[in-house]
């Protein structure tokens, strides 16, 4: 199977160039064992990963258009040849490695820890399962990137836009019955881009690979917004 | 290159559980605290932790801190040293409703409190009936603490340092730890990190075997800065190997799946756990049950055209039990074998896990080591915590459970601890020059042009090796052969040439580190292995069916060098309850 993979070496190449390889596909292999294979081929290739189960969030990657995470993408599901990118409108450092500090950087703008009022009591705080659930679909998050980098308002203004990532990471902690921040993390969402450069694209959704759905997050939030602003 | 240098009051390596826990206690007390760490935090490999975390919460049925103690020494088969094990039991509680306070997303009861499952070798009474002792978040328990504490750092303002990697120790002129010499992995540049306190929290090292649950980033790295700062390593002949990995890949499907109510089958149907632990079954101590899987297949009850895997039943609990409790497993095991368990048995086999051994220390996280007063003095400057570490807690072998909380206490515990130590010692230490020398000889050492072997291809050999020669079952022949062999692979170590000698974001040359690193752990493995003559937790040798506490009731300290072994022995005195003596260890 063929597989075409995006290389730049910012030492040694004036600009990034499309490199072909040819491998034998085992069953069950997954586009990270594809990577690795090659990566035994040509050690110069770089691209992030490390648990190879879906759960670190290390080796996002643009397969054939679209972001997936690479170690939980069977190969088989892919059509020949297979073009592998970086995440689109992130700089490249090198290969598939991206520089993700606007990524990280508004996960933090939306201070993703709980804040309290009152103080915490001894034991654990009380949190019935049906409360509990509203997390559920929130905090499985794993922070691949995979959706903030295939959202067009996030490739425009990366620096004001939150994404969706963080905009999902906002939205589990106002969701939280623990969390007393409510009127704070709502100011701070507020003004034109932050939040509501989301024009339900939808992109996110489609991208995520644990099947979360930012854009419905980004739904609650402006209803909460409009339920306060009443 | 202009090196640069930066002084810090703490550096802490490695951002998973214990890094990131000793770090907010730090950043908290308005201290400068660098978190270096190869990886972006949560991409640590607390991250894959599924099942949970133990307390005696009793929040599911009574349960009480001396029962959790009784079961974590019974488990470690008398190895664990009692005085941490009575600590770590009892900062258990509070632990757990500090991560709660933080936010972590625990699973509900319907009262409200944290949900708690039963997992193997927990008791109540000392002994008698099954516990529910593990807090879980789903099966993705480490994904919710790790995002949490990194949260938490955020808030205090911890300073990262993200994707460098750690070369080695810095040390003054009587060995104690000034800082550490990293590159960044980005620019390809060394940086001179000075401390006045040193925590090596660097996980484990499970990818010195080829089947493994660990990620790739797991290559003990900083237990290898130990020993080549002269440091011992502690029972590292102890390597747990988790009964119910992916058959054939390695990868985790959790306790809890027992937990929960699974069982084994062999190829004739049979629950073949009853008959090695009649009553604990599917939930005796892992080692057990590892061992009785690779038994089921070595005698010909394997299921699978090949016979080389058993079955793990979840589908009698229905769909929703499945959804509810156990959605990580099932989403792992559709991918990667194309089976829902909710319908279907996984086929399992047990696959290198979790390392019981490491760097020695104290119940305050801090380094010990033989020296002119004993067996035990302190290494100034230097703490361990985590999976690198062996406080001991987890002794010959380490319960369900009982991983996350060794991190949470411990790299809690040593936070407070460096507090005491800074406040005792203002100034830095000198950097002896030599040390750095020394140092940055290693950081140059993957410069050298020519050609040689392959990174990748002697760390296949070497993971085969360990595979074959220090598994579930090991004897002195087989452990013999593969020592030889391991001593070969470090000798050709000098041979290996890389053939990309950039810069800038280079991971052959982070892979050509960590493969000295594993080496260095692989030798401590089999070493210690070779040595010990006895059966003991997850030590299992047929040619010394055993455990013989009259001679090896003693901790083994390995030294990288001359390949050296050292003993010490166990503490059985706990801090204000009885000793446990051994006894036999039945489930």
């Amino acid at each position: 199977m063929r597989f075409e993979v995006y290389r730049y070496n910012p030492d040694t190449d004036a600009k990034p160039y499309m490199q072909a390889f040819d491998l034998e596909v085992e069953r069950g292999m997954m586009l990270r064992d594809a990577l690795l294979k090659i990566k035994e081929q040509d050690e110069s290739f770089a691209f992030r990963h490390s648990c190879g189960e879906g759960v670190c969030g290390s080796d996002g990657v643009n397969v054939n258009g679209s972001n997936r995470l690479a170690c939980i993408t069977p190969v088989a599901e892919l059509k020949a040849p297979v073009v592998v990118r970086p995440f689109p409108g992130r700089p490249v450092i090198r290969d598939l490695v991206v520089d993700m500090s606007d990524f990280y950087r508004q996960y933090q703008a939306v201070e993703p820890w709980l804040k309290r009022k009152e103080p915490v009591p001894e034991q654990e705080s009380l949190q019935t399962p049906a409360q509990r659930a509203r997390l559920d679909g929130l905090w499985e998050c794993i922070m691949c990137g995979c959706c903030s980098t295939s959202c067009p308002s996030f490739w425009w203004n990366p620096d004001k836009f939150l994404g969706p990532q963080a905009l999902l990471t906002a939205w589990r902690f106002l969701a939280d019955s623990r969390d007393q921040g409510e009127e704070e993390r709502l100011d701070a969402l507020d003004g034109p881009y932050k939040l509501f450069r989301c024009h339900t694209i939808m992109n996110c959704v489609e991208a995520c690979p644990k099947h979360l759905n930012p854009t419905e997050a980004i739904g609650h939030i402006r209803n909460l917004m409009l339920k306060k602003s009443v | 290159m202009t090196l640069i240098r930066k002084n810090f009051d703490v550096l802490i390596i490695g951002a998973g559980g214990a890094g990131l826990n000793a770090a907010v206690q730090l950043a908290d007390a308005d201290l400068r605290v660098a978190v270096v760490s190869k990886v972006f935090p949560t991409r640590s490999h607390t991250v894959a932790a599924q099942g949970g975390v133990n307390a005696a919460l009793g929040n599911v049925d009574e349960d009480q801190w001396h029962w959790h103690m009784f079961d974590t020494v019974k488990g470690s088969d008398y190895l664990g040293d009692q005085d941490a094990i009575e600590f770590m039991c009892r900062e258990a509680i509070p632990t757990v409703y500090e991560l709660e306070h933080n936010g972590v997303p625990f699973s509900r009861l319907e009262n409200g409190r944290i949900y708690q499952r039963p997992f193997g070798g927990q008791s109540r009474n000392f002994g008698k009936e099954q516990a529910s002792r593990t807090c879980a978040a789903a099966d993705r328990t480490g994904h919710a603490i790790l995002h949490t504490l990194y949260q938490r750092n955020l808030k205090a303002r911890s300073h990262f340092f993200t994707e460098y990697f750690a070369i080695d120790l810095l040390q003054d002129e009587e060995g104690g730890v000034t800082g550490a010499l990293v590159m960044n992995i980005a620019s390809g540049e060394p940086m001179l990190l000075n401390a006045r306190a040193t925590l090596l929290a660097t996980g484990g090292c499970g990818q010195v075997f080829r089947t493994t649950s660990n990620a790739h980033i797991n290559t003990g790295d900083g237990m290898a800065m130990a020993l080549r700062a002269g440091i011992p390593l502690q029972d590292m002949e102890f390597f747990q190997f988790h009964p119910t990995g992916v058959a054939g890949r390695g990868m985790l499907i959790t306790e809890a799946s027992r937990g929960e109510g699974g069982y084994l089958i062999n190829s004739e149907g049979e629950r073949f756990m009853e008959r090695y632990a009649p009553s604990a079954k599917d939930l005796a101590s892992r080692d057990v049950v590892a061992r009785a899987i690779v038994t089921e297949v070595r005698e010909g009850r394997g299921c699978g055209p090949k016979g080389d895997h058993v079955l793990l039943k979840v589908d009698h609990l229905g769909e929703e039990t499945v959804a509810k409790r156990l959605p990580g497993i099932r989403e792992t095991s559709k991918i990667f074998v194309g089976i829902d368990p909710a319908f279907e048995p996984i086929p399992v086999y047990p696959t290198a896990h979790y390392v019981m051994g490491g760097i020695p220390s104290d119940r305050f996280g801090r380094v010990v080591a033989p020296a002119r007063h004993g067996p035990e003095e302190v290494v100034p400057g230097l703490y361990a915590a985590g999976e690198c570490a062996c406080v001991s807690v987890h002794g010959a072998n380490r319960l369900g459970g009982n991983s996350l909380l060794d991190i949470l206490v411990f790299g809690r515990l040593s936070g407070l601890d460096i507090l005491d130590y800074l406040r005792e010692h203002p100034r830095h230490r000198q950097t002896d020059s030599a040390s750095e020398e020394k140092a940055m000889a290693r950081f140059r050492r993957f410069d050298q042009e020519g050609e040689g072997i392959a990174v990748a291809e002697l760390r296949a050999e070497l993971q085969k090796v360990m595979e074959d020669h220090a598994g579930v079952f090991r004897t002195d022949e087989i452990m013999r052969e593969g020592l030889e062999k391991m001593r070969d692979i470090r000798e050709r170590l000098d041979e290996v040439r890389l053939h990309d000698r950039s810069r800038t974001f280079n991971t052959a040359r982070v892979e050509a580190f960590e493969l000295e690193n594993l080496v260095d752990v692989g030798m401590s493995i089999i070493t210690s292995a070779l040595h010990r003559q006895e059966s003991r937790g997850a030590h299992s040798r047929p040619d010394y069916p055993d455990r013989d506490d009259r001679n090896w009731m003693r901790h083994s300290l390995y030294f990288r060098e001359d390949d050296h072994l050292d003993y010490k022995p166990v503490r059985t005195r706990p801090l204000s309850v009885d000793s446990f003596p051994p006894k036999e260890r039945v489930y």
